[in-house]
């Protein structure tokens, strides 16, 4: 059943950077930086008591400095340490870039500040196929970056937040109940509460998830009933993390305004020309705007005069427009008070506020003679020619028999769910509508034919592999079907082919025109 | 060495004989493709009392496939999909494709177009060069139909030219006509080698493929299997005593074609 929309669940798809801003130091800075990966190195930032460490390697780490330690009790446990100064605001903005790159994996992403994003990956993943496979995609993305990197992939931000955090790093969970099972043994610190929260929940001796819904949930409301924001009250991060209580995320949108301008090779002074350029520039816009499928309701056209002088001249439209020729004749009601001065050298149009706005149709004939059709389009002039039934894709099909188990349907239909085909069956690359009859010259004792006759020829087997037996599917059969033995076949010539026997010799369900024996018939050629 | 047949070359005032004699001995060869292009259109003449005509002709468009490196600005994997048309008498001559013995690479990336007549064959081929979201096309036709003439063929190649989709056409039971195909090949199977584990079955698919006709190689002769994912060519000679190593690709003269039963 293909869902509507509302009842699919959501994925989301959460990254922690858990060491953004020391790799972010690492990469600023070229080669040496990198010399630094041995020795112990932090990141500090002042505040009124001295400096902190806000961020330490792993050396650094290993020799005892932490974040959010005072670097002169780090300094007592490791004297050699080298400090760098921290940049909060920069790894900030190198999340949002990240934020805005992450956008590769789904529709739209959100900043987890201080280091993580959260990507909505809802219906995206069989572009990469299957979530495994987008996973790993993240991970060598963000390797090549050489950044260290987490992830998981939950219905809900909080799960896969959690995950992602204290989790096996890659974790998929589905459903409500995956959601439960696989967080019932991360800390509560899992649950994205404040720090004093967290404190009090451990002082209750509450140290999993799982633990936290053991007490009931009338105990904890209690003690936390006058907390009203989701970071200090315990209950409000579950029902988040289960999906219960909805959480809007904040997606980052990059913004790019149409822009297009034109440098002139001469300064024009004269009105005329101003109309000429006017009108290729909104030539110009009307392309971008349709590259994008959007309509202009606020246009500003800036002339640059030799001079140094600006001229700006905005427009407002009622309806999102692209037509360059309206775009035109409203410009040059507003372009006659214009001083031209000593010539205007560079112009520039930029579409500040834009509007979606449906694609018209053009003219079909020609953009397909220059840049090809696309597939929906050959599709369509095939089907309408040939016939609906004429264009098909196989599918497979659950039966056993061959002949079933491929069916037809039209090409652009979405493929069935079914199940995976049995490597270890080699099955031919084409397969007879029909299967025809082979007249058996000479059989084996085995039971294959040794010689046949097939279309009026005769072929001599030289190997064979078999027999495969598929049984008559009684549940839509009659009782007197026959049985079938597939082999495959190579004759005198390397030509090679699928046959099979229907019945076997004594079964009692035989015709009576060859007396009961069994039947061969060619159904397939192998390539 | 003798060419009996030399394909039609561009001949202009500023070419000796020396440059086009060394643009004809570039042999073809499996892979090829990544230094020469695909070849955009090819013929492949086959019996229909076997799947060789079929087998070689994705044997050859996936090879040309796998073997183009994927310019910049292209996706990483190319999923597009593939067009197989055949007309009603092809199909029922030699079966219609079969999903599970398909390369895994194509089982879910197959358009099948079935067409009354060739005239209809010949305009599903034609559209599905010019559509830009195939990968290539390939077309099963039986017999020399009046509607494949020259006059078709040309257009066929004109158009796999302008979009850069191939086109193979397999021609089942043919004459050798008239063509603008770029590379002519006639194909029958071989015996296969025999299985590591199971000398007495059908082994790895072998082909033995002449080519007949071809613009920029020289005609030749090969033994074709499928290695994995890659296609492999022998030499008839390097074929009997197996050795898959080193090749040697300094064709022979063509065989004399032994007739039919011989």
């Amino acid at each position: 059943m293909i869902g509507h929309g509302n009842d699919r669940p959501r994925r989301i798809l959460s990254i922690w950077l858990p060491a953004l801003a020391m790799d972010r130091w690492r990469q600023g800075g070229g080669k040496e930086r990198r010399e630094f990966d041995r020795q112990p190195l932090v990141l500090i930032a002042d505040t009124a008591h001295g400096p902190r460490i806000e961020a330490a390697n792993r050396p650094g780490s290993e020799a005892g400095a932490r974040p959010g330690m005072m670097l002169a009790d780090a300094r007592t446990l490791c004297p050699q340490l080298i400090t760098a100064p921290s940049d909060p605001a920069g790894d900030l903005a190198f999340l949002e870039s990240l934020a805005v790159w992450a956008q590769r994996w789904g529709p739209w992403s959100a900043l987890d500040a201080p280091d993580g994003l959260l990507v909505d990956v809802t219906s995206v993943p069989h572009l990469f196929g299957g979530e495994t496979r987008l996973v790993e995609d993240v991970h060598n993305a963000f390797a090549r970056r050489e950044l260290a990197v987490r992830t998981a992939i939950a219905p809900t931000a909080g799960a896969a937040w959690a995950l992602a955090h204290y989790g096996p790093p890659g974790t998929i969970v589905e459903g409500r109940e995956g959601i439960a099972r696989a967080l019932s043994d991360l800390p509560v610190a899992a649950l994205r509460l404040d720090k004093d929260v967290v404190t009090v929940l451990r002082r209750l001796g509450l140290k999993r998830l799982g633990e936290v819904s053991t007490i009931g949930r009338d105990a904890i409301q209690r003690r936390f009933r006058n907390r009203k924001s989701p970071a200090a009250n315990p209950l409000i991060r579950l029902d988040q993390l289960l999906g219960l209580v909805p959480e809007p995320l904040l997606p980052v949108v990059p913004v790019q305004m149409p822009l297009v301008q034109r440098r002139l090779m001469e300064p024009i002074r004269h009105r005329q020309l101003l109309d000429t350029v006017v009108s290729d520039l909104a030539a110009d816009m009307a392309r971008e705007l349709e590259g994008r499928g959007l309509g202009a309701r606020r246009l500003e056209l800036g002339l640059w005069r030799v001079d140094g002088e600006v001229v700006v001249r905005r427009l407002e439209m009622a309806a999102a427009t692209r037509d360059p020729a309206h775009i035109v004749r409203l410009f040059a009601a507003r372009l006659d008070d214009v001083d031209a001065g000593f010539g205007i050298e560079m112009l520039r149009l930029r579409a500040s506020w834009a509007e979606p706005l449906a694609l018209e149709q053009g003219d079909i004939e020609a953009a397909a003679e220059s840049h090809g059709t696309s597939l929906s389009a050959c599709i369509d002039r095939l089907t309408v020619r040939l016939g609906p039934r004429a264009v098909s894709r196989p599918v497979p099909f659950a039966s056993h028999l061959p002949e079933r188990a491929q069916r037809w349907q039209p090409p652009l239909d979405p493929e069935p769910a079914s199940q995976g085909l049995l490597a270890f069956h080699e099955r031919p690359l084409k397969m007879l509508e029909k299967p025809e009859m082979i007249a058996v010259l000479y059989a084996t004792p085995d039971g294959y034919p040794q010689r046949f006759r097939w279309r009026g020829s005769v072929h001599e087997v030289v190997r064979v592999e078999g027999p495969e037996r598929i049984a008559p599917e009684w549940w839509r059969e009659r009782g007197s079907a026959r049985l079938r033995d597939y082999y495959r076949i190579e004759d005198d010539h390397g030509r090679r082919y699928w046959i099979y026997r229907q019945g076997i010799i004594g079964d009692g369900r035989g015709s009576d025109r060859n007396g009961g024996l069994p039947d061969w018939y060619l159904q397939g050629l192998c390539a | 060495m003798i060419h009996t047949d030399p394909a039609p070359l561009p001949f202009t005032a500023f070419e000796d004989v020396a440059a086009i004699s060394t643009r004809r001995s570039a042999r073809w060869r499996p892979g090829l493709a990544a230094q020469s292009g695909p070849a955009l259109h090819s013929e492949i003449f086959a019996s229909s009392r076997e799947g060789a005509g079929a087998a070689v002709a994705l044997a050859l468009a996936l090879d040309d496939w796998r073997s183009i490196p994927r310019g910049e600005g292209r996706e990483e994997e190319d999923r597009r999909e593939v067009l197989w048309v055949q007309t009603r008498e092809a199909a029922r001559l030699s079966g219609r494709p079969y999903r599970a013995g398909l390369p895994l690479e194509l089982a879910t990336r197959l358009i099948h177009v079935l067409a009354d007549k060739p005239e209809d064959a010949l305009f599903a081929l034609e559209e599905g060069l010019r559509c830009r979201d195939l990968a290539f096309v390939i077309g099963e036709v039986s017999g020399n139909p009046r509607a494949l003439d020259f006059t078709a063929s040309r257009r066929l190649t004109l158009a796999a030219q302008k979009h850069g989709v191939p086109l193979f056409l397999v021609r089942l039971d043919a004459q050798r006509d008239l063509s603008s195909a770029r590379m002519r090949w006639e194909v029958t199977s071989v015996p296969s080698a025999p299985l590591r584990w199971n000398a007495q079955a059908p082994g790895v698919p072998a082909w033995r493929a002449e080519l007949f006709r071809a613009r920029t190689h020289a005609p030749g002769e090969w033994l074709l299997h499928q290695d994995g994912v890659r296609l492999k060519a022998m030499r008839e000679r390097a074929a009997d005593n197996d050795t898959g190593g080193a090749m040697d690709w300094t064709a022979g003269l063509q065989r004399r074609r032994l007739p039919q039963g011989a």
